[in-house]
C-alpha cells in the first residue's frame, strides 16, 4: 500500500499536488468564505510570478537575489509614476525646477563615468562629480520643498502621466531591469555572494527612497486610489445586466460584485503567470536553455567552451528581476494603493525564497506549487497562532502573565516556523517538492 | 582676535562632540560585527546574513540575565548585585551580565552549526548554499529574538550617563561648544581595544590559533598536518559569539536596542568587511571607521560649525550633504566603489 502510494506520487508530483492544492482552496470556498478563497488564489498568483523569478535567478544560475523586495517596490513605484494623474499644480510649482535636478544628476553622472574613462586625473573626476552633485543639491531642494507643499494632505507630490495601468506593469519590468543590470554589472564576475550583499544593499535604499521622498511617492502618506485594469464594484452594481447576473446566481449583489472583480484580476494574473511559464520552459528546452544549465552545473568546463559566464548571468539577473518587478506592479495595482511601510523583508524576500526552496528550486511549476502552499500556510498561520494562544489562556487563565505574553508575541512564530521549513527543506530533500526534471544534459 | 581663535576652538570642538566621538564609538561597534563576520569567512569560507541578528539575539540574552539580576528572587537569594569597587560603580549592570550571555549566544551558534552549517561543509556544498542557509538562520533568529523581547525599541542602559559632559567640558575650557563623552562610548572604545588586542595575540600568538590560520589558508594541508576541523570550528563560533554579543551589547548600551536596527547593520557590517579585504582582521577595522565616518561625515548639518568658521555668514540652509535617512545608502556606495576600483579591499582580502 506504502509502495503504491509512493510510486504514484514519484511518477505524478505534478498533477497530484496541484489537485490537493485546488482541493483546499475550494475546500476554504465552501467552508469560510469564496471572497476569502479567490484573495488567497490571487495573491498566490501574484507570489507565484515573483517565486518564478526567482527561480529563474536561483534555479537556472545559481544567483542569490537577497533583494526582491526591492525590486518589487520598483514595480509598485511605477504603477504610480505612469499610471496615476498628474497634479498640474504641484508641475507648476516645482516641476521645472526638478527637471533640471534631473537632468544635472545625470549629466554628472555621464561627466565623471566620461572623465574617468579619458584617464583624466581621479581628483578631477571627483571634483566634477562634487560640483555637479552640489548644483543638482540646489535645484533639487527648491523644487521638492515646493512640490511638497502644494496640497500636502491631498497629493503633495507629482503625480503620473495618467497612462494606462497595463503599460506601467511593463515599465515596472523595466525598471527593475535597469537596476538589475546596474547591480549585475558591478557585481558579477566577482565573487558570488557580492551579488547577494548588494541586491540586499540596493533593496533597502529603493525602500528608503520611496518612503522618503515624498515629492516622488508621497512618502508614508502613500498613494491611495491607483487606477484599475478591471471594472469598479459599485458601478458594476448599478448595471442592469450584472444586476440580471447576482439575482441568477442568487448572491447578494455586493458580494457578487467583489467577486466578480477578482475574478477578473485572476483571469488576467493567470493568463500572464501561464504566459510566462511556457516562455520559461521553452527557453530551457532550448539551446539557450542547455547553456545556462551547463554554466550552472560546471561553471569551468562551460567557460573552456568559450561561453561567457558572467554576461549570461547579467542577462538571466536582468530577466528575473524583470520579472519580479512586474508582479510587484501587479500587486500594488491589485491592493489598490502604493504603501511603502508593507515593503518588509520577510514578506517581499524571505517568503518568495521560501516558495522556490520548498516548491523545488529549477522548476518553474515548482514556484508555482510552493508559492500556493507558503502563502496558504502564511494566511492560515495567523488564525493557528491565535487558536494556540487560546488554548493556553485557557488552561492558564483569561488575565494570566503568561496568556497575554503568548498572544502578543505568538505572531512572531511565523517567522521561526518558515525559517525552520526552508531550513528542512534545503537539508532533507534539496530537491523540495517538484524537482527539476532534465538534470541530466 | 582673540575671540576668532576661540570661534575656530568652538568649531573644532563641535565637530569633536558630534562626529569624531560618535563616529569612533560606532566605528568600533561596527569592527566588532565585521572582525566576526570576517572570522566566519576565513574559516567557513561563509558570508553570514545572520551576523546582525545573532547581535540582537546576545543583546536580548543580556537584557534576559538583566531582568533576572533584578527580579525579587536574585535581590532575595544573592542581594543586590553591587559592583566590586566603588569607582567601577559609573559601569552600566550590563556588563556584568554579558559573560553569561556570551556563553548563551555561544551554545545558539554552535547549536546552529551542528544543525544547519555542519551538513554544508560535509557535503562540500558551494558556497552560496550555504550563504542561503545563513538567510534562513537570520530569520530564524530575528523571529526568536521578537518572540523573547518583542519588536519593540527599548534601553537598558544604566550607571552614569556620562563620563563627562558638556557642563563640565565647558566649565573646563571656557568654550561656548562642549563636547561630551557617554559612558557606554567610553566603554565601547575600551573593550574593543582589549578585544581586538585579545584576537591578534590569539591568531599570532597561540597554538590554536595557528592552526585556525592555517586550516583558513589551506584546509587540505592543516589538515594533513593533525588539526582537528572540528575543534577549529568550536573555537571560532565562541571568538565569534563573544564578538558579536559584545557588538551588540555595546551598540544597545549607545544606541538603544531594537530589533530591525540591528537587522539593518547588515549592511554597514558587510561594507567594512568587503572595504578592508574580506578575511582579513586589520581590514575590518580599518573599513568599519571609513564606514562609520564617512556616514557621520556626510550626514552631519554643517550650519552651525560654519557661522563659527567664516564670523558673519550665515547659511541659509542646513548645509547637509545627505539627509540622516539615507545613512545606510553611503554604505552601499562606499561598497560599489570598492566593488569598482578595488575588488579586494584595502588589505587584499581573498576574492575568489
Amino acid at each position: 500500500m506504502m509502495n503504491t502510494i509512493n510510486e504514484m506520487w514519484t511518477s505524478h508530483r505534478t498533477q497530484i499536488s496541484f489537485t490537493i492544492m485546488t482541493a483546499i482552496l475550494l475546500f476554504v470556498g465552501f467552508n469560510q468564505s469564496w471572497v476569502l478563497a479567490l484573495g488567497i488564489f490571487n495573491l498566490s498568483v501574484i507570489s507565484s510570478i515573483m517565486a518564478l523569478g526567482v527561480n529563474i535567478q536561483w534555479g537556472y544560475a545559481g544567483l542569490f537575489n537577497v533583494g526582491i523586495m526591492g525590486f518589487a517596490a520598483l514595480g509598485g513605484l511605477s504603477v504610480v509614476l505612469i499610471s496615476q494623474q498628474p497634479v498640474t499644480d504641484a508641475i507648476e510649482a516645482g516641476g521645472f525646477n526638478m527637471l533640471i535636478a534631473l537632468m544635472l544628476g545625470v549629466i554628472t553622472v555621464v561627466v565623471g563615468v566620461v572623465l574617468h574613462n579619458k584617464k583624466f586625473n581621479k581628483w578631477v573626476v571627483f571634483a566634477s562629480i562634487f560640483l555637479g552633485f552640489f548644483a543638482m543639491r540646489y535645484f533639487f531642494a527648491d523644487a521638492s520643498s515646493a512640490i511638497e507643499k502644494v496640497n500636502p494632505a491631498g497629493t503633495g507630490y507629482l503625480g503620473g502621466l495618467g497612462l494606462p495601468v497595463l503599460l506601467s506593469w511593463v515599465v515596472g519590468g523595466f525598471a527593475a531591469a535597469g537596476v538589475a543590470w546596474g547591480v549585475g554589472k558591478i557585481t558579477l564576475g566577482l565573487r558570488s555572494d557580492y551579488l547577494a550583499i548588494a541586491t540586499l544593499g540596493i533593496s533597502e535604499i529603493i525602500i528608503y527612497v520611496i518612503k522618503n521622498e515624498d515629492w516622488l511617492s508621497r512618502g508614508v502618506k502613500n498613494v491611495t486610489g491607483l487606477p484599475r485594469p478591471v471594472p469598479y464594484e459599485l458601478e458594476l452594481q448599478k448595471t442592469p445586466w450584472f444586476q440580471d447576473w447576482a439575482h441568477y446566481f442568487d448572491v447578494g449583489l455586493g458580494e457578487f460584485s467583489t467577486l466578480f472583480v477578482k475574478l477578473c484580476y485572476a483571469g488576467i494574473f493567470v493568463s500572464i503567470l501561464i504566459g510566462l511559464i511556457i516562455m520559461a520552459n521553452l527557453a530551457l528546452d532550448s539551446p539557450w536553455g542547455r547553456k545556462v544549465r551547463a554554466i550552472r552545473d560546471n561553471e569551468v568546463s562551460a567557460a573552456a567552451m568559450g561561453k561567457n559566464i558572467t554576461r549570461q548571468h547579467l542577462q538571466i539577473f536582468v530577466i528575473g528581476s524583470a520579472i519580479v518587478g512586474l508582479a510587484g506592479a501587479m500587486l500594488v495595482t491589485y491592493n489598490g494603493l502604493l504603501n511603502p511601510t508593507s515593503y518588509q523583508p520577510l514578506r517581499f524576500t524571505f517568503l518568495i525564497w521560501v516558495m522556490v526552496i520548498v516548491g523545488g528550486s529549477g522548476n518553474n511549476l515548482g514556484s508555482v506549487i510552493g508559492a500556493f502552499i507558503i502563502w496558504f500556510l502564511w494566511i492560515q498561520a495567523g488564525p493557528m497562532g491565535l487558536w494556540i494562544a487560546e488554548v493556553i489562556s485557557n488552561f492558564a487563565g483569561e488575565q494570566s502573565s503568561i496568556a497575554l505574553f503568548i498572544e502578543d508575541r505568538v505572531h512572531h512564530l511565523r517567522l521561526v516556523f518558515m525559517g525552520a521549513i526552508m531550513l528542512m527543506v534545503m537539508r532533507f530533500t534539496p530537491g523540495g517538492i517538484l524537482p527539476e526534471k532534465n538534470k541530466e544534459l | 582676535m582673540v575671540s576668532e581663535s576661540v570661534d575656530i576652538l568652538n568649531a573644532f570642538a563641535l565637530l569633536t562632540n558630534f562626529i569624531i566621538v560618535p563616529a569612533i564609538a560606532y566605528g568600533s561597534q561596527l569592527a566588532l560585527g565585521a572582525l566576526a563576520v570576517t572570522l566566519i569567512y576565513s574559516i567557513f569560507r561563509l558570508s553570514n546574513f545572520a551576523q546582525g541578528d545573532s547581535m540582537a539575539f546576545g543583546t536580548v540574552m543580556v537584557i534576559l540575565i538583566l531582568a533576572l539580576f533584578q527580579s525579587d528572587w536574585a535581590n532575595a537569594n544573592f542581594g543586590a548585585i553591587l559592583p566590586p569597587y566603588e569607582f567601577l560603580s559609573f559601569v552600566p549592570t550590563a556588563l556584568y551580565a554579558l559573560p553569561f550571555a556570551i556563553g548563551f549566544t555561544a551554545i545558539y551558534l554552535l547549536v546552529m552549526d551542528r544543525l544547519v552549517y555542519q551538513h554544508y561543509r560535509r557535503i562540500k556544498a558551494k558556497a552560496i548554499n550555504m550563504c542561503m542557509a545563513s538567510m534562513g538562520v537570520m530569520f530564524v533568529t530575528g523571529g526568536l529574538v521578537r518572540i523573547i523581547n518583542g519588536p519593540e525599541r527599548m534601553t537598558f542602559d544604566d550607571g552614569a550617563r556620562f563620563l563627562f559632559s558638556v557642563r563640565d567640558f565647558k566649565e573646563f575650557t571656557g568654550l561656548t561648544q562642549g563636547i561630551a563623552i557617554k559612558t557606554s562610548q567610553f566603554l565601547t572604545v575600551t573593550v574593543a581595544i582589549l578585544l581586538v588586542a585579545f584576537l591578534f595575540y590569539f591568531l599570532n600568538k597561540t597554538k590554536t590559533g595557528k592552526s585556525m590560520r592555517a586550516y583558513s589558508d589551506n584546509e587540505d594541508l592543516a589538515l594533513l598536518s593533525g588539526i582537528d576541523p572540528a575543534k577549529v570550528a568550536r573555537t571560532t563560533w565562541l571568538i565569534v559569539a563573544a564578538f558579536t554579543a559584545i557588538a551588540g551589547t555595546l551598540y544597545g548600551l549607545d544606541k538603544g536596542f531594537l530589533p530591525f536596527q540591528y537587522h539593518q547593520l547588515l549592511l554597514p557590517i558587510f561594507a567594512s568587511v568587503i572595504v578592508g579585504g574580506i578575511g582579513s582582521p586589520m581590514g575590518a577595522i580599518v573599513g568599519a571607521f571609513v564606514v562609520s565616518f564617512s556616514e557621520l561625515l556626510l550626514t552631519y548639518a554643517y550650519k552651525k560649525f560654519l557661522i563659527f568658521l567664516l564670523p558673519g555668514y550665515v547659511p541659509d540652509s542646513l548645509v547637509q550633504l545627505i539627509g540622516v535617512e539615507y545613512k545606510y545608502a553611503i554604505s552601499f556606495v562606499i561598497l560599489v566603489v570598492v566593488l569598482l576600483i578595488r575588488p579586494t579591499g584595502i588589505f587584499k582580502g581573498k576574492v575568489v
